[in-house]
């Protein structure tokens, strides 16, 4: 717990007893703080905005998924009502609540998995690349990685236009026996793809795969270049294969990112909003709702039943605090706190 | 094949495949851009058209003078720059307070406080929509910028104290030391010795927070219902209309939402993914 630079760093105060061991004497100044209440100190505004914008709205979520909270109770004429556990039976009698459900773990295990495997590829692939040749490649990912999501929908939404989107002339391109052969048909033009919710997600996990490859590819290429080449040779010479060395010595040291990046992966997915509300226009569809979509709808749409929304909310956060005490044990043993 | 003939084979095929992985991620981000430098005619067309023939500007000149919703495009863009810039200035002053308590001292409950920032990154915003709102709108801050700067500088400071301790972290203490022992007192020995150091951690830790909140959709979607404050994420939303979408415009606003992000996120790059993986990638 003592730690000698950081009393050296206790400021002009007199030190109290015992804890100046390795610093000069200075006399003291007028910072008018004993040394220990500093960093609590710096702490305090970090810990208000964490307390009042994170963690009683947390706490305010719970209590709400347990009232009935309208029109009445937002404007403030009258409070809400307790109701027990009747928002979660809504809830989970909801047909809507079921395939929202659906949809966000499908979703977010499809699209984890291709975003994965495909990042991983271009993170080996870039590290085998020249120099020019991967900052060239680097910055051109980069630059899909830094689209807003909500310009990532309208992007996806124009290339899967029906009428005019380059996915649909694409698709026709292909020879007719090939498109019948894969598709079953061979005339694309005209294709609504955004008006199903199976071929919405289509879409949405073409756009989150495309938009979030980069960031894993970028921290399996910094991963590999923190692996020795010596491990490497040593490999070589003792006649280890490619797949060989790949699965003996790249995956176990690349094991802890690669947990880190699922993890991330996972909540991200998790939660998709902005991309699903443009590539569907809204709450409209609600079949093709994913839980934050459905809480959202709930809450905000007249009337509004923020109760429900809260209900939702709720569950969506505890199927997420699964997966983050996986991340923050993972982080705790990696990293020195 | 001989050895060198087949090295030679293996780059081509090496960067070959760069090349596609290239086209995959720019393509869509050049069709944005060239779409909105096309005329109607060639957008609207079943016919594949590479880049805009007739090169026009009508669709960014009609953003900017008739707007959507009733405003120009450049009121929006001015409101999501007020949102990231206020999130930035009171987020990077309390980040670069609390990752100087972790980085700089040992005190009870630092480890718990490491814990607690790592565990509230992860709640998830959208759960926190409905309480927010509803405080929001007992505070007097419904439809103000300034409720939006609040909420994002929540949304974005786990993440920036997180990212900036690691940066105090790498500036010598005996730097401070020195300062210190020549009798700077700790106030000047902050600004004049540490501040500096930390300066390029701080400008990357803004960035990000600058990004978040320009790119934050859905609590601008609730806090704002006068369409005088809508940031540009829900600006967008109004090009797709009743009666087909005007794909010009909404490609020119797009475009413009999306250089300056793109600018800043080149320039910080490497760090954004070392502060997102952090302890990981060392291994």
């Amino acid at each position: 717990m003592t730690n000698t630079s950081t009393i050296a760093r206790g400021g002009g105060n007199p030190p109290a007893p015992g804890r100046r061991r390795h610093s000069p004497q200075r006399p003291a100044k007028a910072s008018g703080l004993p040394p220990w209440v500093i960093p609590y100190a710096l702490l305090v505004p970090g810990l208000m905005v964490i307390a009042g914008l994170l963690l009683y709205p947390l706490f305010q979520m719970i209590v709400i998924s347990f009232q009935k909270v309208g029109i009445p109770q937002i404007n403030g004429k009258k409070p809400a009502d307790w109701v027990g556990w009747d928002n979660y039976t809504k809830v989970l009698d909801n047909e809507i609540f079921w395939s929202s459900l659906r949809n966000t773990v499908v979703f977010a295990a499809i699209t984890v998995t291709l975003t994965l495997v495909l990042g991983t590829a271009v993170g080996a692939l870039l590290n085998k690349l020249g120099k020019k040749m991967s900052t060239f490649v680097v910055v051109g990912i980069m630059s899909a990685w830094a689209v807003p999501p909500v310009a990532q929908g309208v992007i996806w939404r124009w290339l899967f236009d029906a009428d005019a989107g380059m996915i649909n002339w694409v698709l026709n391109l292909l020879p007719d026996w090939l498109s019948s052969l894969l598709f079953g048909r061979s005339d694309w033009t005209g294709e609504p793809w955004l008006n199903d919710a199976v071929t919405i997600y289509l879409v949405l996990i073409v756009c989150v795969v495309w938009a979030s490859f980069p960031f894993i590819a970028v921290s399996v290429l910094a991963g590999l270049k923190g692996i020795p080449t010596e491990l490497y040779e040593a490999a070589r010479v003792d006649g280890s294969g490619p797949w060989r060395t790949f699965r003996k010595i790249t995956l176990p040291l690349l094991k802890p990112v690669f947990s880190v990046l699922t993890i991330l992966s996972i909540i991200w997915n998790f939660k998709v909003f902005s991309q699903l509300y443009v590539l569907m226009n809204g709450p409209t569809n609600r079949e093709a709702f994913n839980l934050s979509m459905f809480s959202f709808a709930e809450a905000f749409r007249s009337p509004p039943k923020m109760g429900t929304g809260a209900a939702i909310a709720v569950i969506l956060t505890l199927l997420l605090l699964v997966v983050t005490a996986v991340y923050v044990r993972q982080i705790v043993k990696t990293e020195e706190m | 094949m001989t050895p060198i003939a087949r090295k030679r084979l293996t780059k081509a095929a090496l960067n070959a495949a760069g090349v596609l992985v290239f086209i995959f991620a720019v393509f869509p981000v050049y069709w944005m851009v060239s779409t909105s430098f096309k005329t109607n005619d060639q957008i609207f067309t079943t016919d594949f058209i590479p880049f805009p023939t007739e090169f026009t500007l009508e669709h960014l000149d009609r953003v900017l003078s008739e707007g959507v919703a009733g405003n120009s495009i450049w009121l929006y863009m001015r409101n999501s720059a007020i949102v990231a810039l206020g999130t930035v200035l009171i987020g990077a002053v309390f980040a670069l307070l609390a990752a100087t308590a972790i980085a700089r001292f040992r005190f009870r409950g630092r480890a718990g406080f490491l814990v607690l920032l790592l565990i509230v990154q992860m709640i998830p915003a959208e759960a926190l929509l409905i309480p927010l709102f509803l405080n929001v709108k007992r505070l007097g801050l419904y439809d103000q910028l300034l409720g939006l700067i609040v909420i994002n500088v929540g949304l974005t400071l786990p993440f920036g104290i997180w990212m900036l301790r690691t940066f105090v972290a790498a500036v010598p203490k005996s730097l401070e030391e020195a300062a210190w022992i020549d009798g700077a007192s700790r106030f000047t020995t902050f600004w004049k010795v540490l501040f500096p150091l930390v300066a390029p951690g701080l400008v990357a830790t803004s960035i990000f927070s600058f990004i978040t909140a320009w790119n934050e959709l859905i609590f601008a979607l609730i806090l704002m219902s006068d369409s005088s404050g809508y940031t540009m994420p829900v600006a967008l939303q109004f090009f797709f209309g009743q009666r087909g979408t005007d794909w010009g415009a909404i490609m020119a606003g797009s475009t413009m939402m999306t250089i300056p992000v793109v600018v800043f996120f080149l320039l910080v790059q490497r760090r954004m993914v070392t502060g997102l993986v952090s302890g990981a990638v060392k291994g």
